[in-house]
């Protein structure tokens, strides 16, 4: 009885090691793959000149430059209207009928295939407002993709933070909103910070509702109106059209190690918090 | 002799309610400045939710109703125009669990004064020396004033929020069972401390401990299921109370 015990759940054990051992191997073989592929073609005249020949030859430096301001500006607009969505979910408006609602309709923002705010940013910004295929248009698109992450991450920072520090404040003849802005927003930055950098991450990767908006110009854009290219679209561009395999590996592996950079970020930012509380 | 002292509080005819459930019925008490006023009964008797009334700390309490005449310095917190941050800077706060933000020690103490419009640097450090002092606390920690508040003990930590009360300089000051979550010497510096602070400030202290009741209080009011049953000077509440109720309880028959 209670040797068959023992080698069932060695059994198991087993079972979950392998699975494990898959998992990690597949990401391994993935990450592998392409920075072996592209790593050796990474040069600093890739990271430092412009494309040139539909990308063919060059380097990807306006496309560096496109990728950070559209994933900034995303970011830039999501944050103070995430983090004060969460303030008013959390502090203000509780338990109400409404709240409900529209936390209902921020889980579901958050499982939106991507091509559908690509085609939404597309209708309503590029075309219905007239701002044309350009950073901006791309910039608000992004936004408006991550503003569930950076509210759900705000809010879940937000719960954490106990009630006494609130009735500690208030009990001095603070108001709410100074007790917010002084004691409890404060508790929450590492929160709100890996929040907007999961944002920032999922930013950069996109390519379906960039694609829509901010065009595919390879210039280096000298405004927020210009259209520009980000790294994941020059990618797809360069796959999608055969254009050259080498450049196409090279943006590849950057595009992964940027996203393990930030990724590793977020992932120290969220432990320190731990520590903290 | 209470007779000759001023009220701080003057309460009649209290009633208060969570939603239809009516947890205080008809309460009447006076509160003399500079007297320590103890509150006891067995638990969920309302002691704790009366003196969140006190401050107001109940509004923010879904639900929470209140009728009947709270005077503080004889003026009806309760009535529309009050202001309740002028309140609750004269009525301070004093918590169960010991709650510094997560701030230096420094920072917790002045948070009160710049809340208040303190910014002159020089006044907020007086601030800082003088209230530490007054709670025992200069020193032990005041070669660590820019350190976290939440490195140090529980009992350093209830001092220190005592200390953040004194900051606004508050004409009373509320406590909430602040000793429950310490140890006994911890406990004792507190108790010692309520004794050097009513001779400048009135305390309305909640307690679950009978001796410390009698040991620190000149009035006790004896709680039980929302009323008040018996208010009258410590001595003679331990010694002669009125009330059949009080007698069991003190003595340890119930709660």
């Amino acid at each position: 009885m209670r040797s068959g015990k023992v080698i069932k759940s060695k059994i198991y054990f087993g079972g979950t090691w392998v699975i494990a051992a898959i998992t990690l191997a597949v990401l391994i073989i993935i990450i592998g793959f392409v920075l072996v592929k592209g790593l050796p073609h990474i040069s600093w005249e890739f990271l430092s000149q412009e494309p040139s020949n539909m990308g063919r030859e060059g380097g990807i430096f306006s496309v560096i430059i496109g990728t950070l301001l559209c994933t900034l500006l995303a970011v830039l607009i999501a944050t103070p209207i995430g983090v004060a969505g969460a303030v008013h979910f959390n502090e203000y408006a509780k338990e109400g009928r409404l709240v409900a609602v529209i936390r209902f309709f921020t889980e579901i923002l958050a499982g939106i295939p991507s091509i559908i705010f690509g085609l939404f940013g597309f209708a309503f910004f590029v075309v219905a407002l007239g701002m044309g295929w350009s950073i901006l248009a791309c910039g608000l698109t992004l936004a408006i993709m991550i503003l569930p992450t950076i509210v759900r991450s705000t809010e879940e920072a937000l719960k954490t933070v106990p009630m006494s520090y609130r009735e500690g404040s208030l009990a001095l003849g603070s108001t709410k909103w100074h007790t917010i802005v002084a004691v409890v927003l404060p508790c929450c930055r590492s929160g709100i910070l890996t929040g907007v950098i999961l944002g920032l991450g999922r930013a950069i990767g996109e390519t379906a509702a960039v694609m829509l908006t901010v065009g595919g110009a390879l210039n280096m854009p000298t405004s927020l109106m210009d259209s520009t290219r980000t790294m994941a679209l020059h990618l797809y561009t360069l796959a999608n059209e055969g254009i050259s395999d080498e450049k196409t590996y090279a943006t590849a592996a950057l595009l992964i190690i940027l996203v393990l950079l930030i990724n590793t970020a977020a992932d120290l930012i969220s432990r320190k918090a731990m520590k903290d509380s | 002799m209470n007779t000759m002292k001023k009220k701080a509080f003057e309460i009649r005819d209290m009633d208060l309610y969570y939603g239809n459930f009516q947890a205080l019925k008809q309460l009447n008490i006076d509160i003399y400045e500079k007297d320590v006023t103890a509150l006891i009964g067995p638990s969920g008797c309302g002691k704790s939710t009366f003196l969140r009334s006190l401050n107001r700390m109940n509004d923010l309490v879904k639900g929470c109703r209140i009728e009947g005449d709270i005077r503080f310095d004889g003026e009806d917190i309760y009535a529309k125009d009050y202001d309740i941050i002028t309140l609750r800077k004269n009525v301070g706060m004093v918590f169960q669990q010991p709650n510094p933000f997560p701030k230096s020690i420094y920072e917790n103490i002045v948070y009160g004064p710049k809340i208040h419009g303190v910014r002159d640097k020089k006044t907020l450090n007086e601030i800082v020396e003088r209230t530490l002092k007054e709670v025992g606390l200069w020193e032990e920690v005041h070669d660590r004033l820019h350190r976290s508040a939440l490195g140090l003990s529980g009992g350093q930590q209830q001092r220190l929020c005592i200390a953040r009360c004194l900051a606004v300089e508050p004409e009373v000051i509320l406590m909430d069972e602040p000793t429950s979550a310490l140890d006994p010497v911890a406990t004792s510096k507190i108790e010692a401390l309520i004794q050097e602070l009513k001779t400048k400030y009135t305390i309305v202290i909640v307690t679950h401990n009978m001796q410390q009741a009698a040991r620190i209080s000149d009035r006790t009011a004896f709680f039980l299921v929302g009323e008040i049953l018996e208010v009258d000077d410590t001595q003679k509440i331990f010694t002669n109370p009125a009330n059949k109720k009080t007698e069991e309880y003190i003595s340890g028959r119930f709660g």
